[in-house]
């Protein structure tokens, strides 16, 4: 019988002590909680992680393919080669001295630049955080530093479009990594790191219409009137070569799309979920509507077409992915998909450029109505989820300056550094070669050995 | 000995296989070919790039055979690879000087 009475006496003894030790514990607690770092989320690194990844996928076989597809047989293997070390290249440069000067604070250059405080990822740990949309909510840094890796990459790669074909390898290295350098880090810098010109203005770009779609885009374009067009372009059939893979990438590129969009979003909250929904939508919208467009215009509902407008919808949405309500993002795709038919072949034939894989038609057009569009439909009252001090009018004008910010830039970055490398190393393979295909005359290997 | 040489739609090739061994042709040579004749070719839009595909694909085949059996194998392919439609095809008649078979020696007509 004492036995229990002991036990009750040494339970209300160790009860006082707890509760003097708890009180002294919370006021202990709530000092340095002002001060502690939050902690990441296990699920927000995670989908930070598989975002990563399905950006990935959108890249080496995405692209690549999409991209494969569409040339002629004698040039498969040299836009799959050029992707894939496009993006090998951007991978390294990034850690080096990417991330820092896209990422980092760049004092008085701030408003266009970062600085080099982090050159080869200087003070990068897997205990250093990231900051996300959310006050006290981060994420690994290493994580960011990933993701936004393969979005530099992805961005380079996309130019090759432009001027497929007929570009020697040597002088598309070189051209990448100075773009890279000179043109993607300014621009995402100015979009999306704070203090950058544009972030500041206030202009919306949610994963990147701007600083991927609407650079890569005008790059592409500069590119292609640089070079000049293909030999017997307009004149000798250029058919693709096998839209069926062509179509296995435009699918592996909406599949990646989701880390792209969604991964965007930072954290694994409704807002990714949102983006995700739009970026399904918004590409189903677009398809449809190049497809009706072009079976009004041309007769015929292509394969390619629905392809071309699915990636025209995915481009569009690209800015508005987490800010606009899914039937915002539904116009947005239907409009690019009609707009970027009417680039890819109106407009485009009356221009005269030989934008091979219309990079421009789809990237940059789809770009920009995605960019103005995200300005329209993030009203509330269009079911969008506003932002602060919001009014259509100011929004689509801060969007206008982003599009014309890009632009400009891209064009006369791109612009300098083809005419220099045209004039130093050559930009353009010698007509033999681009008559024989750039697989064999550059790679020395055949796509196909039937 | 004649030599027949025949441009068939790519369809038709078994029907035609089928006839010419059922009059007792002994073998047949086939090529995928291209080309153009009276069909006209036709347009492919690839994203608003219009290409003019004028070479159409056909089958040719050729069949060396007996000058008896001339006129069942004209019959034959006649009938098999017809559909009534333009773009039927053609076939080629021609004298055939020799034939040997390469693993005996033969020639002539036994080596049909």
């Amino acid at each position: 019988m004492k036995k229990p009475f002991l036990i009750c006496v040494l339970l209300a003894a160790l009860c006082g002590l707890s509760a003097t030790a708890s009180a002294e514990d919370a006021v202990a607690v709530a000092e340095t909680v002002a001060a502690a770092a939050p902690v990441p989320d296990k699920g927000d690194t995670t989908w930070m992680m598989l975002s990563t990844l399905l950006v990935i996928l959108m890249i080496v076989p995405g692209l690549s393919l999409f991209y494969g597809g569409l040339v002629r047989a004698k040039n498969m293997l040299s836009v799959l080669s050029q992707v894939f070390a496009i993006f090998a290249l951007v991978s390294v440069l990034w850690v080096i001295y990417g991330y820092t000067l896209a990422f980092g604070d760049g004092g008085s250059m701030n408003w266009m630049i970062g600085d080099l405080s982090k050159l080869f990822l200087a003070g990068v740990t897997p205990d250093s955080t990231a900051a996300t949309f959310t006050d006290g909510v981060v994420i690994p840094e290493l994580t960011f530093v990933a993701f936004q890796l393969t979005f530099a990459a992805i961005t380079t790669a996309l130019i090759v479009g432009g001027f497929a074909e007929r570009i020697k390898f040597g002088a598309l290295l070189v051209f990448s990594a100075l773009w890279f350098t000179f043109s993607y880090l300014p621009i995402a810098h100015m979009v999306w790191a704070t203090g950058g010109f544009l972030f500041e203005k206030g202009a919306l770009d949610f994963a990147g219409g701007t600083v991927v779609h609407i650079n890569a885009g005008i790059a592409a374009l500069v590119g292609a009137i640089v070079i000049g067009k293909r030999i017997g372009y307009g004149k000798e059939p250029m058919a693709p070569h096998n839209l069926p893979m062509t179509m296995i990438g435009a699918s592996l590129l909406w599949v990646g799309w989701f880390g792209f969009n969604a991964g965007s979003n930072l954290e694994a909250t409704g807002g990714a979920a949102l983006a995700l929904l739009n970026t399904i939508v918004a590409t189903g919208a677009a398809a449809l509507a190049w497809m009706f467009a072009e079976w009004k215009l041309h007769g015929k509902p292509s394969m390619l077409g629905i392809a071309s407008g699915a990636v025209a919808g995915l481009v569009a949405v690209t800015p508005a992915a987490g800010l606009v309500g899914p039937m915002g993002a539904i116009i947005l795709g239907a409009l690019a998909g009609v707009v970027c038919l009417w680039a890819v072949s109106g407009l485009k034939k009356s221009m005269g450029y030989d934008d091979s894989l219309d990079v421009f038609g789809i990237h940059a057009v789809g770009g920009i109505i995605g960019a103005i569009g995200t300005g329209i439909f993030v009203s509330p009252t269009l079911g969008g989820v506003g932002v602060a001090g919001y009014s259509m009018g100011g929004q689509v004008v801060t969007q206008a300056v982003g599009v014309l910010v890009t632009v400009a830039w891209s064009g006369v970055v791109s612009f300098v550094l083809f005419k220099l490398i045209d004039v130093t190393i050559g930009l353009r393979v010698s007509e033999e070669a681009e008559r024989e295909g750039l697989d064999t005359a550059t790679h020395g290997e055949r796509a196909y050995n039937l | 000995m004649k030599m027949v040489t025949a441009i068939i739609k790519p369809f038709k090739l078994d029907e035609v296989r089928e006839a010419l061994s059922n009059i007792g042709v002994q073998g047949i040579t086939v090529t995928e070919v291209k080309g153009f004749g009276r069909q006209k070719g036709h347009t492919e839009l690839y994203r608003g790039a219009e290409y003019v595909v004028d070479f159409l694909p056909k089958v040719k085949l050729e069949a060396a055979i007996k000058a008896d059996l001339l006129d069942l194998v004209l019959e034959a392919i006649e009938k098999s690879a017809g559909t009534g439609k333009i773009g039927d095809g053609k076939i080629f008649v021609h004298e055939l000087e020799q034939v040997i078979r390469i693993r005996t020696g033969e020639s002539g007509p036994e080596a049909l």
